[in-house]
């Protein structure tokens, strides 16, 4: 039972080696070892999440050297949220994957090392481990990203790499700058070195611009995005529907971390400029997403820059740091996971179902596949805010918090952003619902005898073949849809609205962990 | 100032391999060079961790039955070589990748390659 903190990374690594080696046998029992090994992380992550919850703080050191010298996992209140989100999610996305694909015993190797990589982030105590498991993440996602076919994954891997180890390397030179000031590499002995150097020594100032700018690099904070509407777009859909959910939310929840745990609201307050110029960058990052997402064709590249705005959001509440707005940063950033991943399987499905993979591919969907056409709509409407889906109660603290902090710039950011949201997810709703289905394509024509099938038909036949051509070498070829991905799409949905109903309890919940957080 | 930098050739040396590199990856139209770019950048890096344990009249921190005195800090020569083997397996991967974009397209310039797929 003591050991649940350090079994969360060593079972995912484990069973990765092993579903790499079973998976040279026979491809589907890949599959079934990483099924095992998420199921298994899913009931650690629980176990874990409920003794955290119930008796406060649990700490584990790393080969029993004692905390400020060796490594520490440290599991509060967040970072248990945080395990049990990346253990749940993974096990969505296994299952959806059985059906998508990529099916290579490599995939699910990479797969579970991910899960290890965003583990050991989410519970790590030690600010150079967090690097070390911040490139594990990162080198798992680029290797998954990079496993769509074609050209266009590889372009996307590459850029996502190249960016993301500028990333890691400007994290890794602040926390270089902190060690020089406070010769410590664990978190909780460096925020009580970090007070004793003082908040406006340049050395802790170059410390915190470095690794919020690195951290920002991998949660994707405008305008330091450019690698990440590539790579989803290039990724398979599985791949797409879990980086999306999880890389940045891990990255964003490692800006909290080390911004509330390490710094301290103490070193925001002393140096206002710093905390006044990560809320403007936040802010800007919720405008020019938005403004971006809206001038995209592409449904997964406009998924992609709608990331950019809500991250934007994510970051600009844990930067205000009061208790409600980071109750709301942390709400938003788990609801966030949920819901993109959803959108992001929804879109891949719908891709498998029709191969509409653009805006105007989307028109008359509704007709065409109503139960995908639904989902993607409310699951869009959660993102815009509309309650009581989880979209609503993450807005309505970070709103809420702002207004209490007198932050007056970000309110008015946050119910604009609400506008923007809905911008760019108005187009698609109304392409899918009041606009007719379109006549088929010259692709369609190529491949269907009768043009007018699919509309006689009502779209309910599989229609194989369709999205070939329109996939253009970029994400993995469209994979036959079942009624078992439906069902999860439809699950994944229900939950993102539900969720918004136990919201409020686990705010509370939270509010728990959080006074020796915010007020040490 | 100029014995500042002298004495400081450490940090100097520093600060030239991450403008190098930053320049390097930005500049350069050629894959390769970039990743090699990204290479120096992250060298930068692990000078300036290894400048940083030096310890002035320092001794290598190898204990030899009790007497020490004064040692170097062994602990940033860890980090980076977790670093560095970091650094290595980023370079492999981003290298097999630049295996695929070659055979895919059949080019490493970065300029003909947004050519190329402009017309995908």
């Amino acid at each position: 039972m003591s050991d649940v903190p350090a079994l969360l990374v060593a079972v995912p690594i484990v069973a990765g080696v092993v579903a790499l080696v079973v998976g040279q046998w026979r491809d589907r029992a890949a599959w079934a070892v990483a099924l095992v090994a998420s199921a298994a992380q899913v009931v650690l992550a629980g176990s874990l999440a409920t003794t955290v919850f119930r008796d406060g703080t649990v700490s584990y050191e790393v080969g029993n050297f004692a905390a400020p010298y060796g490594i520490e996992l440290v599991v509060d209140g967040l970072s248990a949220s945080v395990a049990v989100l990346v253990a749940v999610v993974a096990l969505g996305v296994l299952v959806y994957s059985r059906v998508s694909g990529p099916h290579t015993p490599a995939f699910h190797a990479e797969y579970l090392l991910l899960v290890a990589g965003l583990s050991g982030m989410s519970i790590t105590g030690d600010v150079f481990n967090l690097y070390v498991f911040l490139e594990i993440t990162g080198l798992a996602a680029y290797a998954l990203v990079a496993s769509g076919d074609g050209g266009r994954a590889a372009v996307g891997a590459l850029k996502y790499l190249i960016v993301g180890t500028v990333g890691a390397s400007l994290y890794l030179l602040g926390v270089g700058y902190a060690f020089v000031a406070t010769g410590t590499l664990n978190m909780a002995d460096m925020s009580a070195k970090l007070a004793e150097v003082g908040y406006a020594d340049p050395l802790v100032l170059a410390a915190f611009g470095l690794i919020v700018t690195g951290l920002a690099v991998k949660s994707a904070i405008f305008p330091l995005h450019t690698w990440q509407p590539e790579a989803y777009a290039g990724a398979p859909d599985s791949v797409s529907a879990f980086i999306s959910a999880l890389v940045s939310t891990v990255s964003a929840y490692a800006i909290a971390r080390l911004v509330v745990s390490v710094f301290t609201v103490d070193f925001l307050r002393a140096n206002p400029v710093a905390q006044d110029l990560v809320v403007a960058l936040a802010g800007v990052s919720v405008v020019a997403g938005s403004a971006l997402a809206v001038t995209q064709s592409e449904i997964k590249r406009m998924l992609a820059y709608s990331s950019v705005s809500q991250f934007g959001l994510v970051v600009a509440a844990f930067a205000l740091a009061t208790e409600s707005a980071f109750v709301g940063g942390t709400i938003h950033l788990l609801g966030h996971a949920v819901m993109k991943g959803g959108l992001f399987m929804a879109a891949g499905a719908v891709a498998a179902a029709t191969g509409a993979r653009t805006v105007s591919e989307y028109r008359g969907l509704a007709s065409r596949r109503p139960v995908l056409a639904g989902s993607f709509a409310v699951l869009a409407l959660a993102m815009v805010g509309v309650p009581p889906a989880v979209g609503f109660v993450g807005k309505w603290y970070i709103a809420l918090a702002a207004v209490e902090a007198e932050a007056w710039s970000i309110a008015v950011v946050i119910l604009v952003s609400t506008l923007l949201t809905l911008a760019y997810f108005a187009r698609v709703i109304e392409r899918m619902y009041f606009a007719s289905a379109p006549a088929a394509t010259a692709a369609d024509e190529a491949t269907e005898p009768t043009p007018d099938a699919a509309v006689v038909d009502g779209g309910d036949g599989p229609l194989s073949g369709r999205g070939s051509p329109r996939s253009d070498g970029g994400a993995d070829g469209p994979f036959a849809l079942t009624p078992g991905v439906v069902a999860l799409v439809v699950v994944v949905t229900v939950t993102s609205v539900a969720l918004g109903f136990v919201a409020t309890e686990y705010a509370q919940l939270l509010e728990q962990t959080l006074p020796p957080l915010l007020s040490p | 100032m100029i014995d500042l930098l002298l004495t400081r050739y450490n940090y100097v040396a520093v600060a030239l391999l991450l403008g190098i590199g930053v320049y390097m990856m930005i500049e350069n139209a050629n894959l390769v060079k970039k990743v090699i770019g990204m290479n120096v950048f992250q060298t930068g890096i692990f000078l300036f961790f290894i400048t940083t344990a030096y310890v002035d009249g320092g001794n290598p921190p190898l204990v030899k039955g009790g007497q020490v005195g004064e040692y170097a800090s062994p602990l940033p020569h860890v980090l980076i070589l977790t670093a560095i083997v970091v650094g290595v397996s980023l370079t492999a991967v981003a290298l097999a990748l630049i295996v695929r974009i070659y055979a895919e397209y059949g080019t490493l310039n970065e300029n003909v390659l947004r050519e190329v797929r402009a017309d995908e």
